[in-house]
């Protein structure tokens, strides 16, 4: 619908610019403009204008919106784009001290890259990312989606549950970090006292000193922190899909159960893909609750590229090997963004 | 799902996740209010009791954290006025105004969004320590209510201003794109310049917008570590925001829990007043 509509307006604008250019007769596209005396008395002036001037006119408008948008997209570009290749820059040297990098051929190359390639600490990290990125991001959708659901049933307090669930988003990656390293707490803490309670003591565990549980620990306290974000996505889209797509399946004698697998999921695949990058760069971003929890340096079992990177780059003054690590990481962004990003653009929807 | 069963089933389902994404800050919040003595009689989500109960913890964090908050807010308030004001003005200047090749311009601001933070934490903290922001502002520190640390201040709101530009680009275009198309024609077959256009007509409509960039922004700049721990020189005490000092916040062995939940809560309070006050907004601006 909305596709339509844009090129419709499209083809409106074409028309008018068209018209105007041969016939020099202002044409207001739906005519609603025509009986205004505004513009008939100075319509000869603006036409006569836009006529001679179709290709500046074009122009001009482009220099009146320079200041509009050059000033914020310089900043932000320095900053992003500036600040990413000088990145890559110092990932090509053997910068290792706090002295700006000097230009030096024969320290000048992909030495960075291959000591990553050999170090099992940066294939563990890679892995170790590569797990929490797929892992939370699939759970969260699960479980975002599932929530959407219950939530989209013409249930009362609708408002209430759909803001409690959303709570923990609004809450700092330091804070929730905090709250869970007290969850996981052997001795006290609630998780284990709880099942203790319940005579169930025999599972209770070091949850997030252990290496076996570490990393799933932390993915629990993720999803418990954005599925919300995810129910707001699927809600946005359930509620986009027309009232008559479900009638239709509920006519047909289809099971709630099949409806939404045949036909409502398959309907949100675009709020799928849109949650999931986004629940991706906050995967990314999780760097800020692995340091609260752990340290610099998590243990072989949680340690991800972005906290190996900070550890590297920060902690033991490895600025270039860091560099390196980073634009490993922004290369696994790329492949996830670039064709999103791609596909959006597509659809008209960039 | 009619049947009365089936409504019942279903409210259990929706309160037992309620209990789920509360028990965590419930247990939090309780905690913060025992004695160590109640702490270590009491389960952890039960509430303390009355002689078990103090408020030490949260006197503490508060006294502990108080310059955190105030420098945060220093911090988020221009940061995120700056970034969501030069988003709308970006997103306007390639949404409403028509000109060729806008399209990678476009793509450049979004794809912003979603760069790993880790791919510019290098030359960042490199840019602020060759920029002496603090000597180079030396004469303003001077002045009446100025503080040398906010220098550290000062590099924080530039760059979560630079990087907030992307995420506030995005939501004001995606709104942008939605106003009338004929009404903005109107204007400009009656000569309004590019400038007027903006000030007269986009502006006014944009208060909806702006009032969920800026609720957002500040949420997002609240919450930052990151930056914060790359940006500040080490061990800068006084010019650090409220996650960093929550990060570095210790206690005694005993109250070390309750200290540490009462800090979190103390950090979390701005933002839980923007979630509680502009819930709907906040959701709106997250679902984008």
């Amino acid at each position: 619908m909305q596709r339509i509509r844009k090129s419709l307006k499209k083809v409106r604008r074409r028309l008018r610019r068209t018209r105007i250019h041969t016939t020099g007769v202002l044409v207001s596209d739906d005519g609603a403009n025509e009986g205004s005396p505004e513009l008939r008395s100075d319509g000869g002036t603006i036409t006569e204008e836009r006529r001679e001037t179709e290709q500046s006119i074009f122009q001009n408008e482009f220099v009146q919106s320079i200041p509009f948008w050059l000033p914020p997209f310089l900043l932000m570009g320095f900053f992003v784009y500036g600040a990413i290749g000088w990145n890559l820059i110092i990932s090509l040297t053997d910068f290792a001290s706090l002295t700006l990098p000097t230009y030096d051929p024969t320290t000048f190359d992909l030495e960075m890259y291959r000591q990553a390639w050999n170090d099992p600490n940066f294939w563990n990290a890679a892995q170790n990312t590569f797990v929490l990125l797929i892992v939370f991001t699939a759970l969260c959708l699960v479980v975002g989606l599932a929530l959407a659901i219950l939530i989209d049933r013409g249930i009362r307090f609708e408002n209430a549950f759909r803001t409690i669930y959303l709570l923990p988003m609004s809450l700092s990656f330091v804070v929730t970090a905090k709250v869970w390293a007290w969850m996981y707490n052997f001795e006290s803490g609630m998780i284990n006292v709880t099942l203790r309670q319940f005579s169930l003591g025999f599972f209770s565990y070091h949850w997030i000193s252990n290496p076996t549980t570490k990393l799933a620990a932390v993915i629990f306290a993720l999803i418990w922190q954005f599925s919300g974000y995810a129910m707001v996505v699927y809600l946005a889209g359930l509620r986009a899909i027309p009232d008559s797509h479900f009638e239709a399946a509920r006519v047909d004698g289809a099971s709630t159960w099949r409806m939404y697998r045949r036909v409502i999921v398959p309907q949100l695949r675009s709020s799928t893909m849109g949650a999931a990058v986004v629940l991706m760069v906050f995967a990314l971003k999780a760097f800020d609750f692995l340091y609260v929890m752990f340290g610099t340096n998590p243990g072989p079992a949680a340690d991800i590229l972005a906290t190996m990177m900070f550890r590297e780059a920060f902690a033991s003054n490895q600025w270039a090997y860091g560099s390196a690590i980073a634009i490993v990481l922004f290369a696994m962004a790329l492949t996830v963004v670039g064709p999103y990003l791609y596909s959006e653009y597509k659809r008209g929807e960039l | 799902m009619k049947s009365k069963k089936g409504r019942v089933a279903l409210y259990c389902v929706l309160f037992a996740l309620v209990a789920f994404y509360l028990a965590p800050l419930e247990s939090a919040i309780m905690t913060a209010f025992k004695t160590s003595s109640a702490f270590n009689e009491t389960l952890p989500f039960a509430p303390p009791g009355l002689d078990g109960f103090t408020l030490d913890a949260w006197r503490v964090a508060t006294t502990k954290l108080s310059h955190g908050i105030l420098n945060s807010l220093l911090l988020a308030i221009p940061a995120t006025i700056l970034s969501a004001t030069l988003g709308s003005l970006a997103a306007y200047g390639v949404t409403n105004v028509e000109w060729k090749y806008q399209m990678p311009i476009i793509a450049l601001f979004v794809a912003g969004i979603f760069i790993p933070y880790q791919a510019v934490l290098v030359p960042l903290s490199r840019l602020f320590a060759i920029v002496d922001t603090q000597s180079l502002l030396a004469p303003l520190w001077g002045l009446p209510l100025m503080r040398a640390h906010y220098a550290n201040i000062i590099n924080l709101i530039i760059a979560h201003t630079a990087y907030g530009i992307p995420i506030t680009f995005l939501l004001f275009r995606s709104y942008y794109r939605n106003l009338s198309e004929e009404m903005l024609e109107a204007a400009r077959l009656d000569g309004a310049s590019v400038f007027s256009i903006y000030r007269n007509i986009v502006l006014p409509l944009s208060k909806p917008m702006f009032a969920v960039t800026l609720i957002y922004q500040f949420t997002q700049v609240w919450n930052d570590l990151l930056f914060a721990l790359v940006i500040l020189p080490g061990g800068a005490g006084a010019g650090e925001p409220v996650t960093v000092a929550l990060t570095n916040l210790s206690g005694g062995i005993i109250q070390s829990f309750g200290l540490q939940m009462a800090g979190a809560f103390v950090a979390a309070v701005p933002t839980l007043i923007v979630y509680i006050a502009f819930g709907e907004q906040f959701a709106k601006g997250v679902a984008n």
